[in-house]
């Protein structure tokens, strides 16, 4: 009995670990496509053809890093997998959905009054804003 | 026997009487203090605040104004906590009763108001390099802010970080107030850039490497090194450090914060994107000018 219990506590702790690494792997995986989107976007910000279909992409890509998120930051996700996220994630776990929340409507009334450059120029930056102000608070920097 | 007794208490004597000296507090000179005592512009010294990025440390925590400066935000550090004060207008809890040469002696030589060395957790070791001129500018814009009441608590230190009188020993091996020099090859642009940069800017306060009395190392100046903030790692932002940024690509990182990857800064930058946004451009691509030429020393 007792040559069982370690081999199952060790297969269950590391099940445990890789599915911690898995959400961490998943939710790097949705910020790179929001950054990704961004840097599309701040070109056209900086005077790039306004690109009507790349802008719409972003967005898109923002709203479903939105409604995915919350989820994937589980309390045995705070280490490993090189997360960057700070323990204020986990101690504020309600403001830090709420922030996702509004960054995920912002970007979705966007995508309805976003049609040309003028209104971009108009709308773009508040949804962007949201980015900083979480990862203010959120995000360690990583150099 | 006795003799060695007495050598030794001598040279204790002879010990502690040269720390004393060379801890003493050194304030400004005459010559600063009348130029930082002329009536100031206001709205000249609104520059120098966002530069300086005053409301980063003394804004009062908690609420959303940052031109309300009751101080208060704890700073954790490797020595303790430290408090930055209020310096909101009002009289008694805040500047609102100092002269001018009183202002000038913190900012520009890191004594206070009671003639005591102050911790360096107040980066007069690169606000010494401001003119005076702008410290006149920015007294007189800090006198347009409204009054707070309330003292941040005292700082939060252990032994022996909390004997006041040893900063001044710090201060004799590592605060170097010589004024920042150049050539006269350097363009005008890239003065500003190494005035804002080294002066009122103190990026390199951040982005620098600190030995274990917490102060930055020299020779790696703006090369990065760990957070001193908390967790993570501040990069390096000279010419190396920088080689796959345009100068545009600075200044848009310091306007509105994106990198050219489209990633935030985040972070401790959040705030001095705010206050650097609130600059004119050409200061802008100055600081960009500056940094993209910059070498580790």
């Amino acid at each position: 009995m007792k040559g069982f219990i370690a081999p199952v506590l060790i297969f269950a702790l590391s099940i445990g670990s890789a599915l911690a690494d898995d959400v961490i792997a998943q939710r790097r995986a949705l910020m790179k496509a929001n950054g990704d989107s961004t840097k599309a976007m701040v070109a056209i910000l900086k005077g790039a053809p306004y690109d009507d279909a790349a802008v719409k992409a972003a967005l898109k890509t923002y709203t479903e890093a939105a409604e995915k998120m919350p989820a994937l930051f589980p309390p045995d996700s705070k280490t490993g997998g090189d997360t960057a996220a700070l323990p204020a994630v986990w101690e504020n776990k309600a403001d830090f959905d709420a922030r996702l929340a509004k960054f995920g409507k912002d970007a979705a009334a966007a995508a309805g009054s976003i049609t040309d450059a003028a209104s971009f120029k108009a709308n773009m930056t508040g949804v962007l804003k949201n980015c900083s102000e979480c990862h203010e608070t959120y995000r360690a920097k990583k150099g | 026997m006795k003799y060695w007794i007495l050598a030794f208490v001598a040279a204790c004597a002879i010990g502690a009487a040269t720390a004393w000296v060379l801890s003493a507090p050194r304030g400004i000179d005459a010559q600063t203090a009348n130029a930082v005592s002329a009536p100031g512009d206001a709205q000249a010294g609104g520059v120098v605040f966002y530069m300086g990025g005053c409301e980063s440390c003394h804004m009062t925590p908690g609420q959303p104004d940052p031109l309300r400066l009751g101080g208060g935000l704890e700073l954790k550090s490797p020595f303790g906590s430290f408090y930055p004060p209020n310096i909101s207008s009002d009289p008694t809890d805040g500047i609102g009763a100092w002269t001018a040469p009183e202002f000038a002696n913190a900012l520009l030589a890191g004594v206070s108001r009671q003639g005591e060395n102050m911790y360096p957790a107040f980066p007069y070791t690169s606000y010494h390099a401001i003119k005076p001129a702008d410290v006149r500018d920015l007294f007189a814009f800090l006198h347009t802010l409204p009054a707070v009441k309330g003292r941040a608590p005292p700082h939060g230190l252990g032994f022996p970080f909390n004997i006041r009188r040893a900063v001044g020993l710090w201060k004799f091996l590592f605060f170097n107030s010589a004024p920042l020099e150049s050539t006269a090859e350097h363009s005008a642009k890239w003065r500003l850039g190494q005035y804002i940069v080294e002066g009122p800017g103190h990026c390199a306060e951040c982005h620098s490497p600190r030995n274990f009395l917490g102060a930055v190392v020299a020779s790696k100046r703006l090369t990065g090194g760990p957070n001193p903030e908390g967790k993570g790692v501040v990069p390096n932002i000279t010419a190396a450090g920088l080689h796959d940024w345009s100068p545009d690509d600075i200044v848009t990182a310091l306007s509105i914060g994106f990198t050219p990857k489209g990633d935030t800064l985040g972070s401790s930058m959040a705030p001095v994107v705010r206050n650097m946004s609130q600059l004119p451009k050409e200061y802008l691509e100055a600081i960009a000018d500056y940094l993209k030429s910059y070498q580790a020393p």
